[in-house]
């Protein structure tokens, strides 16, 4: 880690494309220890896209990536195990790391999902598997967790619990999180910086600065900034078909 | 002992029994028996080629199949070809062009069927020694390995993210399905190698609900293949690849009823 002031990632103009299409462009963030740092934005708007990035899943990309950690943990948005591989929620949780049984069951515990040790992942709901998910990454006391819409498929209560949880966590394990969340008003309170992507950095500011300003407000629509998100792409600027943004 | 050519044959098939089980899970878990039979296809190639050379048959066999592989890897980036498509491409032409080249070699007799189908009379001392060897080197390099290749089956981007350099893993992996292939082909032969890793772990995952019982079951689900097989290759003078296989079929039947019972259990 860096010593002076610290940065666990930080990224400095990153961009990433596929298929000659710009997924995102001119990307810079940095996520220190103990804090929050939340990417919103509309679907599609390179959320997971930069999230990849910091992690180094992406390869060939644009502007560079300084990691000062190699204790991360992850939960991606998306994962589908296959039948052929018979996975109980035990085996998963000791996927990259070898654990003592204790620091297994103080995860799973904290999740709420300790009851499911035994059972075959294949049987889990979508709640119980992104509590199971998030409970793997927490197991190893990362230094860096990167949350990509940790709480899908959780029920309403459920989802402002695992909030409040990620914000203990940051706070007793002293590491930083990177989340991601579609919906501004739920991470709210659990965030210390938000970035507001769309293609490129719309905004980014602390949550209150944020939900005020006006390309945020551009981008979710009015009611965004006091009540839930709404999904309206409005925009005071176009894209290009590479996704670079049209000079007006 | 080993003086007796059914004793060299049994203690050759339990050695590679012990090394496609664990193997041949990650065979089903990645969806890589067409691969197998790719990289077990241009076999044929590497033995005309040790024939012509004068040179050792299970290192020429690995060292084609090596090759194919990272052809396919090339081909893989090079064309808008799907996989299935390059793997057939591969595994057919490289079969053809071993029988072509087999064809040219009029100075050497060759016994095609026991190159395709296996022949235990075949086995000597020194591949005893290949198999146990280079058996259990695979064993040691797949343990090394295991966590960030079976990090990666599960989900890339984790292993990735997380740091256990999945790309290595899966290279290392391809070298070790070459040398399976290698050590395995006289005793089972080129057209069944993978019935042999693919059928006994079949038959495991119907009888396991976690990876490291899966991976006993298989090695099991392959030693009592090789026994059944073996001995009734003795008994019915029927090649011996075949008839492993073919018991490992047995065995795979048996376990659906396992199967059928758990379901009736769940209901």
């Amino acid at each position: 880690m860096s010593i002076e002031n610290n940065i666990l990632v930080k990224l400095n103009e990153v961009g990433f494309q596929q298929n000659k299409k710009w997924l995102v462009k001119g990307v810079s963030l940095q996520v220190e220890r103990g804090k929050i740092v939340t990417l919103i934005g509309p679907n599609g708007s390179g959320k997971s896209t930069t999230a990849k990035i910091a992690l180094g899943i992406y390869k060939n990309i644009e502007g560079q990536v300084e990691k000062f950690t190699n204790n991360i943990g992850y939960v991606p948005q998306k994962i589908s195990i296959d039948w052929t591989l018979p996975l109980r929620v035990k085996d998963f949780m000791l996927l990259t790391d070898n654990l003592k049984d204790d620091a297994l069951d103080e995860a799973l515990t904290l999740t709420g999902v300790k009851h499911l040790k035994d059972k075959n992942l294949g049987n889990l709901s979508g709640g119980e598997f992104q509590r199971v998910l998030l409970a793997r990454a927490i197991s190893k006391k990362p230094e860096l967790l990167v949350l990509d819409e940790p709480v899908q498929g959780v029920d309403f209560t459920g989802e402002i619990a695992l909030y409040e949880l990620i914000k203990k966590i940051s706070e007793k394990l002293n590491c930083g999180i990177l989340l991601i969340s579609h919906d501004l008003h739920t991470v709210m309170t659990a965030t210390d910086h938000v970035v507001c992507l769309n293609g490129h950095v719309c905004c980014s500011g602390s949550p209150k600065d944020v939900a005020r300003n006006n390309e945020y407000k551009a981008l979710f629509g009015e009611q965004a900034s006091q009540t839930l998100s709404v999904y309206e792409h409005k925009h005071d600027h176009e894209h290009s078909n590479d996704g670079e943004i049209k000079k007006n | 002992m080993f003086d007796d050519f059914f004793i060299r044959a049994l203690v050759a098939g339990i050695g590679i029994a012990f090394v496609t089980g664990p193997l041949g899970c990650f065979v089903v878990w990645r969806r890589l028996s067409y691969f197998g039979d790719t990289l077990a296809h241009s076999a044929l190639l590497g033995v005309t080629i040790a024939y012509t050379l004068e040179f050792n048959i299970a290192v020429s066999i690995f060292i084609t199949s090596s090759i194919i592989a990272l052809i396919l890897v090339k081909l893989e980036k090079k064309t808008n070809l799907p996989g299935d498509a390059l793997l057939g491409l591969l595994a057919h032409s490289s079969l053809a062009v071993g029988l072509v080249a087999i064809g040219f070699l009029t100075f050497i007799r060759f016994d095609i069927m026991g190159l395709l189908f296996g022949d235990i009379l075949a086995v000597t001392t020194d591949d005893l020694l290949t198999i146990w060897i280079g058996g259990a080197l695979i064993l040691l390099v797949l343990k090394l390995i295991w966590k960030p290749l079976f990090a990666s089956t599960v989900n890339y981007e984790l292993a990735e993210a997380e740091g256990l350099n999945p790309d290595r893993a899966k290279a290392i992996f391809t070298i070790l399905m070459a040398a399976i292939i290698a050590i395995s082909i006289k005793m089972v032969g080129l057209l069944l190698i993978t019935g042999m890793l693919i059928i006994p772990t079949a038959m495991a995952r119907n009888l396991s609900d976690n990876p490291q019982k899966m991976v006993i079951f298989s090695i099991i689900g392959g030693l009592l293949s090789v026994f059944i097989g073996l001995f009734s290759s003795l008994e019915f003078n029927t090649p011996s690849g075949p008839s492993i296989v073919a018991a490992a079929l047995v065995l795979f039947i048996f376990s659906l009823f396992k199967i059928k019972q758990t379901i009736q259990l769940k209901n």
